[in-house]
């Protein structure tokens, strides 16, 4: 099952650019939660705040508290196992263009030291049922390299393999923007069955997307939080007028 | 990504609208007119408008899907769209009770001028003020203004209803003013129909400045009050 996310001032820092500032929220368990706000507004550092990925920059710097689940991710767990518990999907679907469909999936759990064929086998059928690609590459799945699948299955099938792990965070950096209507629509239609499972923060600069697939919504600007409400809210009558001018393309 | 030529078509959808209702209220101006000078040359002005602001309603309409589907409006300007395709049905009805005015004006000349127990000038200066107000408050987006019109539509219910009385105690004991009676009533109830359309795009502009709906007496909130579009 999905876990809460706890926020507490968090402040984020590439060198001296303070690019996080003070941001204070609570993630609804099992809902899908969407980040938006122009480019460079820290949208995407916050979530790679969020799984500890903004400290491997070596002029990344962080403070404050992340509890995922009640567990403060940047004190009461290793890195490791943080991204474990906090899977990631990027922008660009990245499978291992060498490995086979199978191994894709199943690089996860063999990072961490699962050789059962059996366990393994059971964990890539589910975990590409999951991602809605089971049907779609079941004949295949030793055959076909990862990079031979098209854009829209690549990008399920990363999100089959950060399942793999068993997370109860899935992170989503802007996962359909380099999908094509049809691949995007099945990414949305995921995110629906994803969020029954696990708790879902997806970056988007679609914002009809996030008005169509989250419950609640976050508007950054400039590395601050400037509202956080239901998605019905934010898209139909905003409380901030910046909120309001960004998605009704007054500036951004 | 700032949105210029969308904001401009949403200026043009709002110019197009004003220009629509400007027309409907000279309408009921013109209507109501003939009535006083029982002058036909008027209603035929009535009927020829009543067809232009047909025309534009479809325009209108059609503006305004055109955004919809092709734009995906959010917030302030969805909620503006919105109320444009509702104040549209509005004005096109305020149209349409001219015209009914006009056709009962064209029935009364068929009978002698009688003193009649209303004030239908009136009544129509009421209602046509109740619509320029509305109008105005959607011009300027707003809210407190749109409010002041919802408390107008009591007094053009009370001439109404006082008139609609009197009107049918005539009828009893004058039955040979019954034609003028029941047309007088009839127009009487076109205006008060013409100040509920008021009261009706006066909710949708504060509906679309303040995102409240404040239909059916439910929840006047008080809110941002002004904008422009």
């Amino acid at each position: 099952m999905g876990v809460s996310i706890e926020v507490n001032s968090l402040n984020a820092w590439y060198g001296t650019n303070h690019t996080l500032q003070d941001i204070t929220l609570h993630i609804p368990a099992n809902e899908a939660t969407a980040l938006i706000g122009p480019s460079g507004c820290g949208k995407s550092t916050f979530v790679r705040c969020l799984n500890r990925m903004h400290e491997t920059n070596p002029i990344g710097k962080v403070t404050g508290e992340v509890k995922v689940g009640g567990v403060d991710i940047y004190s009461d767990i290793s890195a490791v196992e943080v991204r474990r518990r906090i899977g990631m999907v990027f922008q660009r679907p990245n499978p291992f263009p060498t490995m086979s469909i199978y191994d894709n999936v199943a690089s996860g759990l063999r990072l961490n030291g699962y050789r059962n064929r059996r366990v393994l086998d059971e964990v890539v059928e589910r975990s590409l049922k999951h991602a809605a690609l089971w049907d779609e590459v079941k004949d295949d799945l030793k055959k076909k390299s990862g990079a031979s699948l098209s854009g829209g299955q690549q990008q399920r099938l990363c999100i089959a393999r950060a399942l793999a792990v068993d997370p109860e965070v899935l992170l989503m950096d802007e996962p359909a923007s380099a999908l094509d209507p049809v691949s995007t629509a099945k990414i949305e239609d995921l995110i629906f069955q994803l969020k029954v499972q696990y708790t879902i923060v997806i970056v988007t600069h679609n914002m009809q997307q996030a008005a169509r697939v989250a419950e609640r919504t976050g508007f950054f600007l400039n590395g601050k939080m400037i509202e956080f409400d239901s998605t019905h809210k934010i898209f139909t009558n905003p409380s901030d007028k910046r909120t309001e001018d960004y998605i009704t393309g007054r500036f951004g | 990504m700032v949105r210029i030529r969308f904001h401009q078509n949403l200026d043009d959808l709002k110019e197009k609208l004003l220009v629509m209702a400007g027309m409907a209220e000279q309408s009921i101006q013109r209507a109501v007119e003939a009535y006083r000078v029982r002058d036909l040359s008027i209603c035929d002005l009535v009927d020829r408008g009543e067809m232009a602001i047909n025309r534009l309603e479809r325009e209108i309409d059609q503006m305004a899907l055109d955004l919809l589907a092709m734009e995906q409006p959010m917030a302030i300007d969805l909620r503006f769209i919105l109320a444009v395709i509702k104040i549209n049905a509005d004005v096109e009805r305020v149209g349409d009770s001219a015209r009914v005015i006009s056709d009962r004006v064209r029935e009364l000349q068929a009978f002698p001028a009688a003193e009649l127990p209303i004030d239908i000038p009136r009544i129509a200066n009421l209602a046509s003020g109740m619509v320029r107000k509305a109008l105005q408050a959607f011009i300027e987006g707003d809210a407190d203004m749109a409010e002041a019109v919802l408390s107008m539509d009591d007094s053009v219910d009370k001439l109404n209803g006082g008139a609609h009385y009197a009107l049918l105690n005539l009828m009893k004991k004058e039955a040979s003013l019954a034609p003028q009676a029941l047309n007088a009533l009839m127009i009487s109830r076109s205006l008060e129909r013409v100040a509920d359309h008021a009261t009706n795009i006066a909710e949708d502009v504060i509906f679309w400045v303040r995102g409240a709906d404040v239909r059916h007496n439910v929840g006047i909130s008080t809110g941002n009050s002004q904008r422009g579009s």
